[in-house]
């Protein structure tokens, strides 16, 4: 401590050497902070993938302790219940909930993007309650652990009324996180005053009689599996070469000026406008429109086959009234309930003894009312026979998101070139 | 201490402008850069990896969508000035009081939301709808006629969206002209179309120069015209950026996307900028 100061050489010679500016250190420090910066703002996922079904005690663990608020809010797609919403009123009156009914699902992809970041977080979506449709985001729900195991023995109703087949649909064997709202099936509409001869196959969507005139989907599993379909190809066992043909098929049809479009719900919009002959459809908007808008309109299951798609019930984990959730589910497993909503919405209805009730309902009828709900009662599209379900296929259940993004870029470019 | 005052002035004066830019400008820009060069999924997240080749991925594979993106935005630009001069110059020169009611009927269709009037134009169009429902009944156009999914409809539904941001600037540019230098040109002998060649139309410029701006840089990003009133054979580069975002969960690449095309598209602007001079645009924006 006594030592006079003696300044070491190297320290002279730095100081009379330049030495970093203000401005330097500034610059520096800034591209320092912008690197920081850069990497530090990831995208929040889950970090892991819960592939395998849940631990066994998953279901009295989430549902331990969940306590009723007397409100549910339930998000489901449009069109997908009568607008005054008769089931909602009567699960209102019986057990004194009330339901926020809001229609804001529109495609499963915005969907999954919208809440993604909640449910990573672990908060709340706003929704107790939500429809999903099998498919590559309802396997991305289940792979985040974003859907509630639900527990059956709060589904008296789905137990002793739903038709078994369910239980046994590759995306979610043994119903551990979803019950079905409704099924439904894609297959092809046509306009018979445009179309002379009836359509059969999927073979009419390459006719070039309705060149520039064939609406296609925009969503590419619905689309890839018309072109697998088309190829002979069963889109439920099919692999990456298999894709790689139909998307063949797809851009031979796209190239020949075949189609005019690839579309999503509005599809039948551009039917109904004559913008599109013939066009791939859903089954139940079909039904829906001829009745609304006095329009008739063909729907065929082709030879080479249709699809079969569910649309679910699901909780999301951060619900934050779980138990009104699965009640509401359970309620419209109740036949008379069932039948209401098949009644109206003309979908794939999963209660097969909801047909016996709306022969019921019918004979209450009178006149064209009765006519009509007696089609319902008999129509295919709403109770398909065994026989119906021999030409229906299922979808394609990806493994791997890396076999998916091979599956989406296979055929996202035939739908944005 | 007024010595300190004096160094801290400039910054202090930049401050709340400052704080704009980073708030609304550099952080979602970082976030954005930060995201193009992530890697992984959107069940496992992504993770920041400095992965550029994201960048020559996506822009091989949507090439063809990012120029038809700046094509379209170029020929609705100029469609817009040809359409948008005439109306700002009979506002400025002809109005008279009635110029606010002018404006204001100009405007007013967009104050409906820019979604909806896009829809309408689809109802319009459509193949069978009140405009070609009646020429084809009457055998004038054939059947298989149409309008909607061409670029034609698309870029028609761009400088429908867009005229107020044409016709604005231009009309503010005009106004300003005084009418004596005007009539000075007519005094020393310069016919109308001289007049409106070497006075009117110089002193008008920055705003179209303004309009250019406004118009070019969203309409070429533009994705609802597209997806509306256009087919598979007309997307844009914002529908690909919308569907990799939000339908394929594809974060990096729609990141790349959207900042390749601000970066071509500031390119763009400033490489116009230069050729113009930005002076009187400066000035035009201080008045």
């Amino acid at each position: 401590m006594s030592q006079p100061f003696s300044p070491d050489p190297a320290l002279i010679r730095g100081m009379t050497q330049r030495r970093l500016g203000r401005r330097d250190a500034l610059r520096l420090t800034g591209l320092a902070a912008f690197g920081t910066a850069l990497s530090a703002c990831g995208v929040k996922g889950t970090g892991q993938s819960t592939q395998s079904a849940p631990p066994p005690d998953a279901v009295a663990k989430y549902w331990a302790g969940k306590t009723s608020t007397g409100t549910l809010n339930f998000a489901n797609w449009p069109l997908y219940m009568d607008p005054k919403q008769p089931e909602l009123k009567k699960f209102t009156a019986a057990t004194g909930v009330k339901v926020n009914y809001q229609e804001v699902i529109q495609e499963m992809g915005p969907w999954f993007a919208k809440v993604q970041p909640q449910l990573a977080a672990g908060q709340s979506i706003g929704y107790d309650l939500m429809v999903i449709t099998n498919g590559i985001q309802f396997k991305q729900f289940v792979d985040s652990g974003f859907l509630a195991p639900l527990d059956h023995s709060k589904l008296p109703n789905y137990v002793a009324n739903a038709d078994k087949a369910y239980s046994n649909e590759a995306f979610d064997k043994g119903n551990v996180y979803t019950v079905p709202w409704t099924s439904g099936m894609t297959g092809i509409a046509y306009d018979p005053k445009k179309v002379s001869r009836p359509i059969t196959k999927l073979a009419d969507l390459w006719d070039p009689a309705f060149k520039g005139k064939v609406g296609m989907f925009s969503d590419t599993q619905e689309l890839g599996n018309f072109g697998m379909m088309a190829a002979g190809i069963k889109p439920g066992e099919s692999t990456p070469d298999d894709w790689r043909k139909a998307a063949d098929k797809l851009k031979e049809q796209k190239s020949a000026g075949m189609v005019r479009n690839y579309y999503d719900q509005s599809y039948i919009d551009a039917l109904g406008k004559g913008e599109v002959w013939i066009t791939q459809a859903w089954s139940g908007d079909v039904f829906q429109k001829n009745v609304s808008d006095g329009t008739d309109f063909k729907f065929v299951i082709p030879q080479e086959g249709g699809t079969l798609w569910t649309d679910n019930f699901a909780i999301p984990v951060t619900a934050q009234n779980p138990l009104d959730a699965i009640k509401l589910i359970d309620f419209f497993y109740e036949v008379e309930n069932a039948a209401t909503l098949a009644e109206y919405i003309n979908f794939v209805c999963p209660v097969p003894a909801a047909q016996e009730q709306i022969k019921k309902d019918a004979a209450k009828l009178s006149g064209d009312d009765k006519a009509a709900m007696e089609a319902v009662a008999v129509s295919p599209l709403v109770f398909p026979a065994p026989t119906d379900y021999a030409n229906l296929h299922y979808y394609r259940d990806f493994k791997t998101v890396a076999e998916q993004q091979e599956y989406q870029s296979i055929f996202e470019p035939i739908v944005l070139a | 201490m007024s010595s300190t005052r004096r160094v801290l002035a400039p910054y202090l004066q930049i401050l709340p402008g400052g704080l704009w830019l980073l708030l609304f400008f550099v952080i979602p820009m970082v976030t954005m850069l930060s995201l193009s060069l992530q890697e992984g999924d959107i069940v496992s997240g992504y993770v920041f990896t400095g992965h550029w080749q994201t960048y020559v991925d996506a822009i091989t594979n949507y090439r063809v969508q990012l120029v038809r993106s700046l094509i379209y935005g170029a020929i609705t630009t100029i469609v817009l000035i040809v359409v948008a001069f005439p109306v700002a110059y009979w506002i400025a020169f002809y109005g008279g009081r009635r110029k606010p009611t002018y404006l204001f009927l100009l405007l007013l269709p967009f104050f409906v939301s820019f979604v909806l009037r896009t829809i309408s134009w689809r109802q319009i169009l459509t193949d069978e709808g009140m405009l070609l429902g009646p020429l084809k009944q009457i055998g004038l156009l054939p059947e298989t006629f149409h309008i909607l999914g061409t670029p034609a409809a698309v870029i028609g539904g761009l400088v429908y969206n867009f005229v107020p941001f044409m016709v604005l600037p231009i009309y503010v540019a005009l106004e300003r002209i005084d009418p004596r230098v005007v009539e000075a040109a007519r005094d020393l002998y310069a016919d109308p179309a001289t007049a409106f060649r070497k006075v009117i139309f110089p002193l008008a410029l920055p705003g179209v120069f303004a309009g250019v701006l406004m118009t070019f840089v969203p309409a070429s990003s533009d994705y609802v015209n597209s997806a509306v009133l256009g087919s598979s054979t007309t997307t844009m580069i914002g529908q690909v950026i919308q569907s990799q975002y939000l339908v394929s969960s594809n974060y990096p690449t729609a990141s790349a996307l959207s900042f390749t095309l601000m970066a071509v598209l500031l390119i763009g602007v400033f490489a116009y900028a230069k050729a113009l001079g930005t002076e009187d645009v400066m000035k035009v924006a201080a008045r």
